[in-house]
């Protein structure tokens, strides 16, 4: 309890009045509201992560290296995390996956082959007619762009390996006119 | 019903035979609905853990037991996952891939998705090593680093399935944490001798 003692100047009387009307306010009450409120909202964004990292997430692709299956910049894709760790990625499927040219970047790509399968590519799209064959190897992942005239796959970085895969991109949301599956085409 | 009541169960009579049964059901019902919501909170209470958990150890922080003989002394296994070394890896390193050389790294297998390794990074995007075999130098490309375990003769590692990319990688060790003889951080450290000075 507060002691009112006689203030001894006018500043200390402001003073103490002050400090009266600090004690006032319900601390506790404010933080256990503020704290309970956090507590929501960290929940809120952690199931916000599992969801979008482990179910089912949203991906915004640019770039014109998978004309005309996906535009070069506008589209809204589901992607599917479910499937690439159960393994249910093949031949046709368009996925995201980490560049193994640097890490940080995001790309979506079409797998042309799976491992144990024969590929066969254009060396040089739009030069040459030449194709040259592969084997992909164990773990790995042939991934080639729709638009082989602009596109930088695995005719430039090689095979990849299956764990660089993020997810399976199979519907598009946005823009409306477009709304449906993506193609599989083999 | 003394032990519903707490009491000695009073003589049946025709006057308190229309009262006694349905006190008896309205407590019985008290006490189901009690435990069931007493199951519900214990759910709802778990599924908030282990959304929290999850994100935890996706982002931050998370505990993995050695298996696999690679990095002995540094970790050792045992048969048993329990005896084996556990140590805890931070996630913050994914942001922005930025590691050093000697970090010890868990990564995902190039051949098989689903098995992750442990081993220590020896080669930096760009950096030069020299294969011990046939004493040849190769290059790191840009966005794959070079692995090797410490236990050179029982470790799987980049000198057979070459540079892996960086974006394999799970996560970095930073500290054992059991068994307690050797609780504390994990050093970095790599042969002097393979990697050429410039």
């Amino acid at each position: 309890k507060i002691i009112p003692i006689e203030p001894s100047s006018p500043s200390a009387a402001a003073m103490s009045r002050f400090v009266r009307r600090l004690a006032g306010i319900p601390w506790r009450q404010i933080a256990g509201e503020a704290s309970s409120v956090g507590l929501l909202m960290a929940q809120g964004l952690c199931a916000v992560h599992v969801v979008s990292e482990h179910v089912l997430g949203v991906a915004f692709p640019r770039g014109p290296s998978m004309l005309p299956a996906l535009n070069m910049a506008g589209d809204v894709l589901l992607t599917d995390k479910v499937s690439p760790r159960r393994g249910w990625v093949g031949p046709g499927d368009v996925v995201l996956l980490l560049s193994p040219e640097d890490p940080r970047k995001i790309v979506a790509k079409r797998v042309l082959g799976m491992e144990g399968d024969e590929v066969t590519y254009p060396v040089d799209a739009g030069n040459s007619d030449a194709t040259k064959t592969v084997v992909v190897p164990q773990g790995h992942i042939w991934v080639q762009g729709d638009n082989i005239y602009s596109s930088n796959d695995s005719r430039q970085f090689g095979p990849v390996p299956y764990g660089l895969v993020k997810g399976k991109m199979s519907y598009r949301i946005w823009p409306p006119s477009r709304i449906g599956s993506i193609d599989s085409k083999e | 019903l003394a032990d519903l009541h707490g009491t000695a169960p009073k003589p049946w009579s025709p006057a308190s035979a229309s009262t006694e049964p349905r006190k008896i059901a309205r407590d019985r019902i008290v006490l189901i609905m009690g435990a069931r919501s007493q199951l519900w909170s214990i759910a709802k209470m778990s599924v908030t853990g282990g959304v929290i958990g999850v994100t935890i150890s996706d982002r931050y922080v998370t505990v993995v037991a050695i298996k696999g003989h690679s990095m002995h002394p540094t970790m050792t296994a045992t048969d048993s996952a329990l005896r084996g070394d556990i140590v805890l890896a931070e996630k913050a390193c994914l942001d922005q891939y930025k590691f050093s050389r000697g970090d010890v790294i868990l990564f995902k297998c190039p051949s098989n998705h689903k098995e992750v390794f442990v081993k220590r990074l020896i080669g930096l995007p760009g950096e030069w090593i020299q294969l011990p075999a046939s004493s040849e130098i190769i290059k790191v490309p840009q966005g794959h680093c070079w692995v090797e375990g410490d236990n050179a003769a029982r470790s799987w590692d980049s000198r057979s399935f070459g540079p892996i990319p960086l974006g394999l990688i799970n996560g970095r060790v930073t500290h054992i944490i059991w068994p307690p003889s050797k609780i504390g951080r994990v050093e970095r450290k790599w042969p002097e001798d393979r990697i050429p000075p410039f």
